[in-house]
């Protein structure tokens, strides 16, 4: 990858969503509504005119308030949502670890889990045989592997969640608030993990209400509010603008 | 293509000004995810009899049960000399089919909605799995069906080997209904119940149960005409029943209209599929 060129390329990224001013459920309500001419949408600005380059081997905090857009932008990068207006370039593999319990099934069993979870991931059958071991080992959850995941505490859910997400290095990294995975030994090793990308060059983008987490780890931090960037830069000069503004 | 520097793979490159054009997009796209089509269509056929004793086997022991009571029922009603038993669980196999593909592709996307929030995957990828499971258990209902024929004493024909085919084209008009309909579902989510009503009347407008030769005339021709599921379902009872190979005149009509449903469907829910992550 060439140094000059930005792994991720955001340029006057717009989401909007349409959102009726009244709540239209059914057909029913929509043909009733549309024949009277009364379907009216209010657009609602998750992210407006929002530019940024993320350059390989960043770790880029992204901190706001609720309904700040961070989610949104995250499912730009990640190709969930495209964008009303403006440009996305993504190089490389991305991996998200967001909640990805919604890609487990309760009753098959962790086995079965994890090769349906690689799929989502895009990866084949055999990749997925190759890393298994690996996966399992990682995880902690070898007595458990055979048994339903219905069985399973919802901490062993995202730590079999974040040992499949995480289990090959990925260009780029994106983390929604799920560092606190597991017990604290997990956690411990599943920060070490992340830790260990960034060495060997991931770039990570990465989403916390954890101010001293950002300072930790962040290389640069984003400031959102309301779907537009106030400032980007040295993650302590963000975070005290932020705090200062946003009490 | 660039190439990735440490990997030797191709470089992903994510560019959301360069489009091609959807539906051929998706179509690429289905291919990369080709393994997750089948993990999901897996995980259909597993969960749903994994948690039962006889497992897999109610697949087969389920339809089994259900065309014996209608054996019973039908050829009380209409006789067992015409072959009523084979036309009624032949037709009844092909109508399941597809009123149940055609819900679950619908269903599937807004219960399984919540992934495509998450991570890039093929918007059609439950969709297809839908129709997969479908396929597999129509297939597998065929053995309690043949089952049913032999003790009955109903002739089985060679002509068997051509079922492929209708089950092909059952699988392409399901697969555009399905879509035509999830793209419907994510807006209207009544859709889905208004759905249930609207197949009801679909299967009492069809000659599945009850023998065409019923129907007045006019009625008949009518359906014939506008009905699409007549074709289909008669190019799938045809080498079972009368055991012979559905004529050019009897294939061609069906197999133009199960492409061109599939075609439209694909079309517009691709074109969508962008709204479609707005809204699920």
């Amino acid at each position: 990858m060439n140094a000059a060129q930005p792994l991720i390329h955001l340029e006057n990224i717009t989401i909007r969503y349409r959102i009726p001013t009244e709540p239209i459920r059914t057909f029913k309500e929509y043909a009733i509504r549309a024949l009277q001419g009364k379907v009216r949408h209010r657009d609602f600005l998750a992210l407006s005119g929002l530019n940024l380059d993320i350059m390989p081997g960043e770790v880029m905090g992204i901190i706001g308030q609720n309904g700040a857009g961070k989610s949104t932008l995250l499912k730009v990068i990640a190709r969930v949502l495209h964008p009303n207006l403006g440009r996305v370039v993504v190089r490389g593999r991305v991996a998200p670890l967001l909640d990805l319990n919604a890609g487990f099934h309760a009753e098959l069993t962790g086995r079965e889990n994890i090769y349906l979870n690689g799929a989502i991931l895009g990866f084949t059958y055999r990749q997925m045989q190759q890393k298994y071991a690996h996966i399992v080992e990682f995880s902690g959850l070898e007595e458990y592997i055979e048994a339903p995941m219905r069985t399973y505490s919802s901490g062993m859910w995202t730590r079999l969640g974040f040992s499949v997400a995480t289990d090959e290095r990925p260009d780029i990294l994106l983390v929604d608030e799920v560092l606190a995975v597991g017990d604290e030994s997990f956690q411990r090793k599943s920060y070490e993990r992340i830790r260990q990308f960034q060495e060997d060059g991931t770039t990570i983008v990465l989403i916390s209400h954890s101010m001293p987490q950002i300072k930790d780890l962040c290389t640069r931090a984003t400031w959102l509010q309301h779907g537009q960037l106030k400032i980007c830069g040295d993650p302590a000069a963000v975070i005290d603008t932020y705090l200062k503004n946003c009490p | 293509m660039a190439i990735h520097p440490e990997t030797d793979r191709p470089l992903e490159i994510y560019d959301s000004a360069r489009r091609p054009i959807r539906p051929l997009d998706e179509l690429q796209q289905v291919i990369r995810f080709r393994h997750l089509i089948l993990q999901l269509l897996r995980r259909d056929i597993l969960t749903r009899y994994k948690r039962s004793v006889l497992g897999i086997v109610w697949t087969m022991l389920n339809p089994l049960g259900m065309m014996i009571v209608l054996t019973l029922a039908f050829s009380t009603i209409f006789g067992r000399a015409n072959g009523y038993p084979a036309y009624v669980l032949s037709g009844l196999l092909a109508w399941n089919f597809f009123a149940q593909t055609t819900n679950a592709a619908m269903v599937n996307l807004l219960w399984g909605g919540g992934l495509l929030h998450r991570v890039f995957i093929p918007r059609t990828s439950f969709s297809l799995a839908a129709i997969g499971t479908g396929v597999v258990n129509i297939v597998l209902s065929l053995v309690p069906m043949l089952l049913v024929m032999l003790v009955t004493g109903i002739p089985i024909y060679v002509t068997l080997w051509f079922l492929p085919i209708p089950i092909l084209l059952l699988a392409c008009f399901a697969l555009g209904c399905g879509l035509l309909l999830s793209a419907l579902a994510v807006y209207f989510p009544d859709v889905v119940e208004m759905y249930q009503i609207g197949i009801t009347a679909w299967l009492y407008l069809t000659p599945v149960m009850y023998p065409e030769s019923i129907l007045p005339t006019a009625t008949r021709t009518a359906i014939q005409t506008l009905n699409p599921m007549y074709g289909l379902l008669h190019l799938f009872r045809v080498p079972i029943i009368e055991g012979r190979i559905p004529t050019l005149a009897e294939l061609l009509p069906s197999t133009g209209i199960a492409l061109f449903v599939l075609l439209v469907g694909w079309v517009f829910f691709t074109e969508n599929s962008d709204a479609l992550s707005y809204r699920i």
